[in-house]
């Protein structure tokens, strides 16, 4: 049998944290920079998109539809195909087309959709009643958005950003294939290009791990916020 | 004060308002009522600002708010304090925050928020209440809630849209207890939009009745329920189911609003000349005051027949009579 011959190409379990704790590190930058671009971005156009439909405070066809468009297109995608596809944009804006750097462009590109998307979802299951009640209580466009929608949206936005998270920590790990750096990289090079089953076995299990973490934290942010 | 005269709103060519003119002074309620889809509430919205009308104006204490935009339109909608059938209230505020909201739209200091707020919390009875969340309050408790914030501003002028629809009868009542109360306190003026009679009687002053758009009724709670010929004083009336009628008679509905109709016309009528040996059998019946009107309405069968006479005597007295049919042995047998 081979088995002997296949456990050669491993690293040894004791200097699996030396390559696994740097990858992991970069993770955790890619995906915080990411979320942090796409939650400062996303969430005013999820409010634009959703108080510009027939549902919000000030209806805007025109507008609403061009910002749709431009959210579907966005989504429509595979990573893969739009980390290649936006290639001249991310030089362009970090110099270099490998790296946490580049690979944080097309991140942000897919994520803010998705977290516009999620926002707007969020917005509209909050009830219209409530909304007219911000109104009539004399409150102008931005302070019933803060007040009423944003603040009774709350638990669902941190749900949304729950989901948002785990979408890009996958989405690191695709970046990582073409280089990115990061625990995907790590998976690739080490685990799938050098069948070194040790790096494998320790990327899943840490990714498994993470996404608990981030659905667990996520789940308990928002039953505290559920009143 | 309110006055909405000519309103007519079109939603494409559909028309859901059609020239509609009200109005309700200072310390008056004004009950608006009619059939859902009548356009209630699309009037509703016209007149707390969150819809504006095709043609025809809202004035608020004098002032016409209906073409207003942005800041004027936020102002405008201050002066009309709204409350809504749902009860809408933030679900992540306690009570006192929900209350403070309007207060904290025009960045009052927390020291004269919290001030305003104790006394509107002790004024609908809720001061026990303060840090709740509105998942912990009851329908009742949650409409005083918003009662109290619509009134956070100090309006003159009180929308209710269908605010007791949702609540039980002792609910609507002590809500109804508390608008006229507030009413009397702050001589506010107030348009109660409801489908509900009973709302009508106990305390609106005047009546609206609004089919397909249209007002097809109104005048005041007591013009409308002095004159037998409306449909609306009809349906003030109280209606009660009667009991079956056993054995042979006539069945007789005698109903009356008045303030001339001797009240014991009841317990008299035996005592009519011609109806010795009749027996009246009393199915049902109820006496009301409803704006210090006695309204009453009652059921009676004569056996075994109805002496000459007897409808004449009743209208003499003031009371409507109309005979509702007969009742033989044999129809009792079968």
């Amino acid at each position: 049998m081979n088995y002997l011959a296949q456990e050669d190409f491993s690293t040894p379990w004791s200097r699996v944290p030396d390559l696994l704790l740097p990858a992991y590190g970069q993770t955790w930058l890619m995906v915080g920079i990411t979320m942090a671009l796409v939650v400062l971005i996303g969430t005013p156009v999820g409010i634009i998109l959703h108080n510009t439909s027939a549902l919000g405070l000030f209806p805007n066809p025109r507008v609403f539809n061009v910002l749709n468009t431009i959210v579907n297109v966005g989504r429509s995608l595979p990573f893969l195909i739009l980390m290649a596809a936006i290639i001249p944009v991310t030089r362009f804006i970090v110099g270099t087309t490998i790296g946490v750097a580049a690979a944080i462009v097309p991140m942000t590109v897919a994520g803010v959709p998705f977290f516009a998307r999620l926002v707007q979802n969020a917005l509209r299951e909050v009830r219209s009643d409530v909304t007219d009640m911000g109104l009539v209580s004399g409150g102008s466009h931005v302070q019933v958005i803060r007040s009423v929608q944003l603040s009774e949206a709350l638990p669902a936005l941190a749900g949304a950003l729950t989901v948002n998270t785990i979408a890009m920590i996958e989405y690191s790990a695709i970046a990582g294939s073409i280089g990115a750096g990061g625990v995907g990289h790590l998976a690739i090079t080490y685990g799938y290009n050098r069948f070194d089953d040790n790096i494998m076995i320790a990327t899943v299990i840490a990714l498994i791990l993470t996404i608990q973490l981030v659905q667990f934290t996520g789940d308990r942010a928002v039953k505290a916020l559920t009143r | 004060m309110i006055e909405i005269e000519n309103l007519t709103k079109r939603f494409g060519d559909r028309t859901v308002l059609d020239d509609i003119s009200l109005s309700v002074g200072s310390g008056e309620i004004l009950a608006v009522v009619g059939p859902s889809g009548a356009g209630k509430s699309t009037l509703s919205r016209c007149v707390s600002f969150l819809e504006r009308p095709t043609s025809g104006t809202v004035r608020v204490d004098g002032k016409d708010f209906s073409r207003l935009d942005g800041d004027e339109l936020v102002t405008a909608r201050r002066s009309v304090g709204v409350i809504f059938q749902t009860a809408p209230l933030l679900r992540r505020r306690t009570v006192a925050q929900n209350i403070a909201l309007p207060l904290q739209y025009l960045h009052a200091t927390d020291g004269s928020v919290d001030k305003r707020v104790t006394e509107l919390l002790d004024r609908v009875g809720l001061s026990d209440r303060r840090e709740f969340f509105p998942a912990q309050l009851s329908g009742g408790q949650k409409q005083r809630v918003g009662i109290a914030r619509a009134l956070a501003l100090g309006p003159s002028n009180l929308l209710s849209d269908e605010a007791t629809s949702g609540l039980d009868p002792s609910t609507t009542k002590s809500i109804l207890n508390l608008l006229s109360h507030l009413r009397d306190e702050f001589g506010l003026s107030i348009i109660l939009i409801t489908h509900e009679m009973e709302v009508v009687r106990e305390v609106a002053d005047s009546v609206a009745r609004i089919e397909d758009g249209r007002i097809i009724e109104r005048g005041s709670v007591e013009d409308i329920i002095l004159d037998p010929a409306s449909p609306l004083a009809h349906e003030l009336l109280p209606d009660r189911p009667s009991v079956a009628l056993r054995g042979a008679g006539e069945v007789w509905e005698v109903s009356y609003a008045s303030r001339d109709v001797p009240l014991d016309w009841l317990t008299s009528i035996q005592s009519m000349p011609g109806l010795a040996g009749t027996q009246v059998s009393v199915l049902s019946a109820s006496v009301e005051a409803i704006r210090g009107v006695a309204v009453g309405r009652a059921v009676l069968a004569l056996s075994p027949s109805t002496p000459a006479g007897f409808e004449r005597q009743l209208r003499d007295r003031g009371l409507h009579v109309r005979p509702v049919g007969a009742v033989s042995d044999d129809e009792e047998a079968a």
